[in-house]
């Protein structure tokens, strides 16, 4: 079954370059990408996915790609020793980070894109753009709860500080490997495919890809979120059915 | 086994989850206690994000106390009218925790506020039970006869909106259980707690209830403040996880057969310092760990 499956995860690719291989990227279209697959099924037994990214150019340059998962707000808080015990004591509350974040490159990322492009286009997780929300902390103090933010994000193994590999069969076809963990958060993820020349960007292509729970789990927690009520009094129900079950044995003692 | 518990979002061995279930099912068949104060701060210890943990614990406290409840009911002894009138009280104070609850999620001192309270009452209470069930032990050494008092004359005689309640022979102020009954409703919703362990006690001294008619009559009236706790908590902050609080019931139920068979092989005395060590480990193990340096001093929040 898993090999099977393998082998068509391999095999898509492959027809697909061999379809691109007599000369499909035409002058008008330098950057093609694909992915593998776009969707990756969370299931019981879920223990992480990988999606193979291939894509072509119409000549010789590098390319940058950018993964970003679904955009959420975030709160860090700051524990400080008071009265003996550890309490949250600060808070910042940081608008649009990216529950996942990984960047590939062909070669090293300070050989091909210069500093001020790679902030221009938030690659890497220096470049990364987390706003704070209003706060009254000042600047340096923001920036320690920011490092504190993408630490924990690296930790949990869904930032990926260390740039991955994209391999060129050719100067033309090229091919990346992105390995989703077993933590990888749901929704829909963005793949950003950049064309490096002469250290600019000439052109870019985004990809989608969606990260979805199914099965029963899934159902229980859109049930919950959306159904909030019918769930509690379903929660209520199941367990005094459980319980009057439970007596049944014990009725003549 | 490793299953995902959708709302906790985490994966936990579900045979531990049983085995988990069914030694608190086992302590409260034991012991005749809820065990809901022992169950939450397991759960923590285990990998429950707190929230859940409190939420899950009376969605599996309902269950529980139906079955304990039928058991007494079925021998007579639960005070309906006692048990209404406790009820009132325990609905509106269990409002009042679920919204004291998300005030605190919000602040983002529940974890603080939910260790803190464990620590202090499960600290609290393991002594009393220790001291007392020495006390005991070292009567019954030197051959004193026991005697409980009884029904004393106090302060709580003097309020007005007076009630009599003939299952349990007595006539008070309604203000009492009423009282009693909020408090517990507000600890639920905030802990994740049936309150057994001080209703029972303030049932027997406070109100001055027959012994016979206090366990039913506690049970009965949890069995509807936790189901509200349940709902609220689902509707106010969407932390009951049913898979997970189906597998502790599960557990349970097994447990607290065992326990009600070893339990009566037991002396009430030796069961009693038994549980106040169990109590007395939990507490300080939580006291522990929010004195402890944390490994992370900052900690992330996703918001909804």
């Amino acid at each position: 079954m898993r090999a099977r499956a393998t082998k068509v995860r391999l095999l898509a690719p492959l027809v697909f370059l061999a379809s691109l291989w007599p000369g499909y990227v035409q002058a008008d279209q330098p950057l093609l990408a694909d992915l593998s697959s776009h969707l990756i099924a969370i299931t019981t037994g879920f223990t992480g996915a990988s999606v193979v990214l291939f894509g072509a150019t119409d000549g010789p340059g590098d390319v940058v790609i950018v993964v970003r998962g679904p955009e959420r707000d975030m709160v860090v808080r700051h524990k400080s020793h008071f009265a003996g015990i550890w309490i949250n004591t600060r808070q910042v509350t940081f608008s649009g980070v990216p529950s996942y974040y990984a960047v590939f490159s062909s070669k090293p990322l300070d050989d091909i894109v210069p500093q001020p492009v790679q902030s221009l286009h938030q690659i890497g997780l220096a470049n990364l753009r987390l706003q704070p929300r209003s706060t009254s902390l000042d600047p340096s103090e923001v920036a320690d709860f920011r490092n504190a933010l993408i630490d924990d994000q690296r930790r949990l193994g869904v930032y990926d500080d260390e740039v991955g590999r994209i391999n060129f069969l050719g100067d033309r076809l090229f091919r990346a490997q992105v390995d989703f963990p077993a933590t990888v958060p749901t929704g829909t993820y963005f793949i950003e495919v950049l064309l490096i020349r002469d250290g600019n960007v000439v052109t870019g292509q985004t990809t989608p890809l969606v990260v979805s729970q199914v099965g029963v789990d899934a159902e229980v927690g859109e049930f919950a979120e959306h159904r909030a009520l019918i769930y509690g009094l379903i929660a209520v129900a199941s367990a005094a059915v459980t319980g009057y079950i439970a007596s049944l044995p014990f009725r003549n003692a | 086994m490793d299953i995902y518990l959708p709302i906790a979002a985490v994966s936990l061995d579900g045979f531990v989850l049983l085995i988990l279930g069914a030694a608190v099912g086992f302590l409260s068949g034991v012991f005749g206690v809820g065990g809901g104060f022992l169950l939450t701060p397991l759960l923590i210890l285990i990998g429950v994000p707190h929230a859940v943990a409190v939420a899950t614990s009376a969605n599996q406290l309902v269950g529980a106390s139906v079955s304990g409840a039928l058991a007494h009911w079925r021998r007579g002894h639960v005070d309906i009218a006692m048990a209404l009138v406790m009820l009132t009280g325990g609905l509106a104070g269990s409002v009042f925790g679920v919204w004291v609850f998300a005030l605190l999620l919000r602040f983002g001192q529940a974890d603080l506020v939910i260790s803190l309270s464990y620590a202090v009452l499960l600290g609290v209470l393991g002594l009393l039970m220790l001291v007392e069930s020495v006390r005991t032990f070292l009567r019954h050494r030197r051959g004193d006869p026991v005697q409980p008092k009884l029904h004393a004359h106090n302060w709580m005689h003097g309020l007005p909106f007076k009630m009599r309640f003939r299952r349990s022979k007595l006539y008070i102020s309604i203000l009492v259980p009423l009282g009693l009954g909020f408090l517990v409703g507000t600890l639920s919703a905030v802990m994740g707690v049936g309150g057994g362990f001080i209703m029972v006690p303030a049932m027997i001294y406070l109100l001055g209830m027959p012994t016979s008619m206090v366990p039913g009559t506690s049970l009965f009236q949890i069995i509807f403040v936790s189901a509200a706790v349940t709902v609220l908590q689902a509707v106010e902050n969407g932390t009951v996880d049913l898979v997970l609080a189906m597998i502790l019931l599960v557990g349970g139920v097994i447990g607290a057969q065992l326990g009600s068979r070893f339990g009566a092989k037991l002396r009430g005395e030796q069961l009693r310092a038994a549980l106040a060590v169990i109590v007395l480990v939990v507490a300080v193990k939580l006291a522990a760990d929010m004195t402890v340096t944390p490994d992370q001093l900052y900690t992330l929040e996703i918001l909804q």
